[in-house]
């Protein structure tokens, strides 16, 4: 076996800076001819004013509506015909607007994207209808699957002040209250050239970009009122939280554990590295600790898992699941999951496993390099949650400095119960099919 | 403001050339020294090689009595192989750093491989231990079948999955096709190590197969390894054959009752043959109803001018066994006008077909956008085995765009009158029986 070659540099990418603020970074591919543009405002959900909860995704539906030069409802239409593809998302920290199209309808998407910028026009009726859609949203992505909903408790627990904990699309209660105002004060507040970046892969040259958003987004004003995004910050935590959630739909009974641990942006140097080695030892695919453990060797689990939250801008957390397997109780499944990672934290990895997941993560990058999408996405999502250029690009770098000692360090360090969740999910006895009600159930209505 | 606003009008009125999605790429077929063929896009530009592979006969192949057993074997395949157990297996494509998956839809059983040049030799061996040699050891058979019966347990309680598979009971009835691919918890629980050897024996067969590779290898290289890799394969496979599908009988309707919050519905009828002489026109077509995004008339009247739903779309499902394809329209629903707009909405285009300027954006963007198919090595060796697969010839790629501009206004409007059958839905309904509910109260 043998490391990713080196004799491929990664992709040249050129970044610069438009009078106005705007950050850009262009990423040349020019093996179709086919470019993928990105807007990435450096704004997000636990940007939200409190009460607010959903309207910087609220806004990011909004922003499809129309302004001035754009009629109502046709941005995507004139996307499409234009022979593009195009969509956005909003998570706690960015929110994110993207077109794919071939290379010569870039000056268009170009136009288009400058414009709804600054000049975005909402009438109330088009609100209200999308205050509906987003409300169906919520239905299908949250209520229609229990393990949503675990999650969101669990969101809500790990981060008890943070307003990570406030679900991204937003508590339905509040969601149902946002309007035009809502909308157009937070656009106003935080949609400014000086507060986004512009990401342009493919088949295309720095020098074309750069005229090209100078005649459109470079006439844009800066804004003057941006001062910095501070967050209300996570106390100490003085004991582990439980969610447990009984549903009729659960189908099978999961555990879950959450566990307060800093993002790349947050953590100290070396330490985010060494926690994304660790998770993919630990958690991550079927030749993961956990995955050998609990369901291949011990059998208490059909599936298991886990994942490490990296990109927030203020912190992160891992997360291990388990899908029990049939007959096994929810005490011994979490108990089969308490002992692998109380063996993470008091015996680290070996030197076989981490040389392992490493030369797979490294080889994830080469991968990333096939796609211009992907690497639009990648080089997008770090920059605009802190990451630099350079540390972008000497990622593979730092997590060969990565040590057993170092994961070792990290999982005493964070893997600590107090700042952990843990939730459960279980098949409740299914009343649904019949159709008939628990007789003390509450009444719908006013209470 | 400034700036952009004149410069959109004017570039929006632009119709989109219909530019090749890569000029300068090249797909030579290539025979191996053993007489096994792929498609070989030759490509150095990173260090990665990308195969995709499937065998024509998928979950369609399942015996009545063992459904589920292609998706089965899928989930084994890479279990390991040879004298490599489970982990040791999957610890050898970690290291490798290659991907390797399979998947069973209801026609062909697919591959999909991706590795480091670096790694090519051994991680071609690999494969090749996967195809001939598959272990089928027995913890391993009894854990992917927890994990297919886990799935199906989550599956019942997925309103689009309940709808999907009560759609595809009510449609093809006992047509192989209205059985469900991953099975049911009985023929899982059933299964045994025999079923999975036999299914193996008699469609991973060398005149069933067909190969896309993209990427950083030449010829040559790749006809050593396609020897290597599928050369221990038997000639022949030895398929059922798969029956035509009969006309279903419309309207029908079939309510499931269900405590979710959202209803969802599917519904759909017959359409044509991918051979069929208007196929391209339905492919237009099924675009303007409700393939296009945000561009479809469904999602017009049901979201936009509504807000009745989040999603709304459709698709045209060709089967390359069965001379027949299928038009289907999902959606997730609040309340009874929902099926009535939908259901007029079809009426309306079946009788007066779409304008001339629905066509021209249709046209323009399935022209324009082919080209974003071809991104990276992965998706062009998708597309590729696709063409392979539903036999539309090497040179299609450079034809596909034409065959879609010659469609006229003419054209679509007759075809919209073939296609189209509003009076003869087969729907199906999961939510709660009361139709309707109180919208949320404002906070």
């Amino acid at each position: 076996m043998r490391s990713p070659s080196t004799a491929h540099a990664p992709p040249r990418v050129v970044e610069f800076t438009l009078g106005n603020g705007l950050q850009v970074l262009v990423i040349p591919d020019h093996r179709a001819p086919v470019v993928t543009q990105m807007i990435w405002y450096k704004v997000g959900a636990a940007d939200e004013p409190p009460g607010s909860s959903g309207i910087a995704h609220f806004l990011e539906h909004l922003m499809f509506k129309g302004t001035d030069a754009i009629p109502p409802g046709q941005f995507s239409k004139i996307v499409a015909r234009n022979g593009g593809e195009d969509n956005a998302f909003t998570n706690h920290d960015i929110t994110a607007y993207f077109q794919r199209v071939a290379k010569d309808r870039l000056p268009t998407v170009m136009a288009m994207e400058a414009d709804r910028m600054a000049n975005l026009r909402l009438c109330e009726e088009d609100v209200a209808t999308e205050r509906d859609v987003i409300l169906e949203e919520r239905r299908s992505r949250v209520d229609n699957d229990p393990s949503s909903i675990l999650q969101e408790q669990m969101m809500a627990a790990l981060y008890a002040n943070h307003p990570y904990g406030i679900p991204i699309i937003g508590w339905a209660h509040e969601v149902a209250g946002l309007d035009r105002d809502d909308a157009l004060a937070f656009y106003k507040r935080f949609y400014a050239p000086n507060n986004a970046l512009l990401v342009v892969a493919g088949d295309v040259e720095p020098d074309e970009v750069r005229k090209l958003a100078d005649e459109t987004f470079g006439k844009l004003p800066p804004h003057g009122g941006l001062n910095g995004r501070s967050r209300p910050r996570e106390p100490e935590h003085q004991a582990p939280v439980r969610v447990e959630l009984e549903d009729a739909r659960a189908g099978r009974m999961t555990v879950q554990r959450y566990y307060l641990a800093p993002s790349y942006a947050s953590a100290a140097p070396g330490e985010a590295e060494a926690l994304d080695l660790m998770m993919r030892v630990a958690a991550i695919g079927s030749v993961s600790r956990l995955y050998k453990r609990l369901v291949i060797e011990q059998k208490k689990a059909a599936s298991a898992g886990g994942w490490y939250s990296d990109s927030g801008l203020d912190t992160g957390r891992v997360a291990f699941y388990a899908i029990g397997a049939e007959k096994v109780s929810p005490a011994e499944l979490e108990e089969a999951m308490d002992g692998v990672i109380a063996d993470l934290r008091e015996h680290g990895v070996t030197q076989a496993e981490l040389d392992r997941a490493r030369s797979a993560f490294l080889a994830e990058f080469v991968y990333a390099n096939d796609s211009q999408s992907r690497m639009a996405r990648h080089y997008g999502w770090r920059l605009a949650t802190g990451m630099t250029v350079e540390q972008v690009e000497s990622w593979p770098e730092r997590l060969k400095q990565v040590t057993v000692e170092s994961i070792r360090d990290v999982a005493r360090k964070y893997l600590v119960d107090k700042n952990s969740v843990t939730g459960i999910l279980v098949p409740a006895p299914d009343k649904t099919r019949s159709g008939e009600q628990p007789a003390h159930a509450p009444s719908p209505g006013r209470s | 403001m400034p700036g952009a606003g004149g410069r959109v009008a004017a570039f929006a009125l632009l119709a989109a050339l219909a530019a090749g999605p890569a000029d300068a790429m090249e797909i030579k077929r290539v025979t191996s020294p053993g007489g096994i063929e792929a498609w070989l896009v030759e490509s150095h530009a990173n260090p990665l090689i990308a195969m995709r592979f499937a065998f024509r006969g998928g979950a369609a192949q399942d015996p009545q009595d063992k459904q589920g057993l292609a998706y089965f074997v899928s989930g084994m395949m890479d279990e390991g192989a040879g004298d490599l157990d489970s982990v040791a297996f999957q610890e050898r494509l970690q290291s490798l750093a290659t991907r390797m998956d399979f998947d069973a839809s209801r026609d062909v059983m697919l591959g999909n491989v991706q590795m480091l040049t670096a790694n090519k030799d051994e991680s071609f061996d690999l494969l090749r231990l996967a195809m001939s040699k598959p272990r089928f050891d027995e913890d391993a058979i009894e854990r992917v079948r927890a994990q297919i019966v886990a799935g199906l347990k989550f599956d019942e309680n997925d309103p689009e999955e309940v709808a999907s598979l009560a759609w595809d009971r009510l449609a093809f009835r006992d047509h192989p096709y209205g059985r469900p691919i991953k099975g049911t918890k009985a023929s899982i629980a059933a299964m045994t190590r025999d079923d999975l050897r036999d299914y193996v024996r008699r469609v991973f067969a060398r005149d069933k197969l067909a190969i896309t590779v993209v990427g950083d290898i030449d010829a040559e290289t790749l006809g050593r390894a396609l020897d290597l890799v599928f050369g221990a394969l038997p000639q022949h496979s030895e398929l059922a054959p798969i029956a035509e599908v009969k006309p279903p009988f419309g309207p029908t309707r079939e309510i499931i009752v269900m405590d979710v919050p959202q209803s969802v519905a599917q519904f759909g009828h017959r359409a044509f043959s991918r051979k069929d002489d208007d196929f391209m026109a339905a492919y237009i077509l099924n675009y303007i109803i409700g393939g296009g995004g945000f561009s479809s008339r469904l999602m017009e009247e049901v979201r936009e001018k509504r807000g009745l739903a989040y999603s709304v779309h459709s698709n045209l499902f060709p089967t390359s066994t069965a001379p027949c394809s299928w038009a289907m329209w999902r959606r997730r629903m609040r309340g009874r006008p929902i099926l009535e707009v939908i259901e007029s909405e079809l009426r309306r285009l079946a009788e007066e077909g779409p304008s001339a300027e629905e066509l021209a954006g249709a046209k323009s963007y399935l022209t324009g956008a082919y080209a974003l198919r071809f991104e990276s090595s992965s998706s062009i060796a998708n597309q590729l085995l696709w063409i392979q697969i539903e036999d539309l010839g090497i040179d299609y790629i450079d034809r596909r765009n034409e065959l879609i501009e010659e469609v006229s206004l003419d054209d679509i409007r007759r075809v919209a009158k073939r296609l189209i059958e509003a009076d003869r839905l087969i729907t199906t309904i999961v939510g709660k029986p009361v139709e309707a509910r109180p919208k949320a109260a404002p906070g």
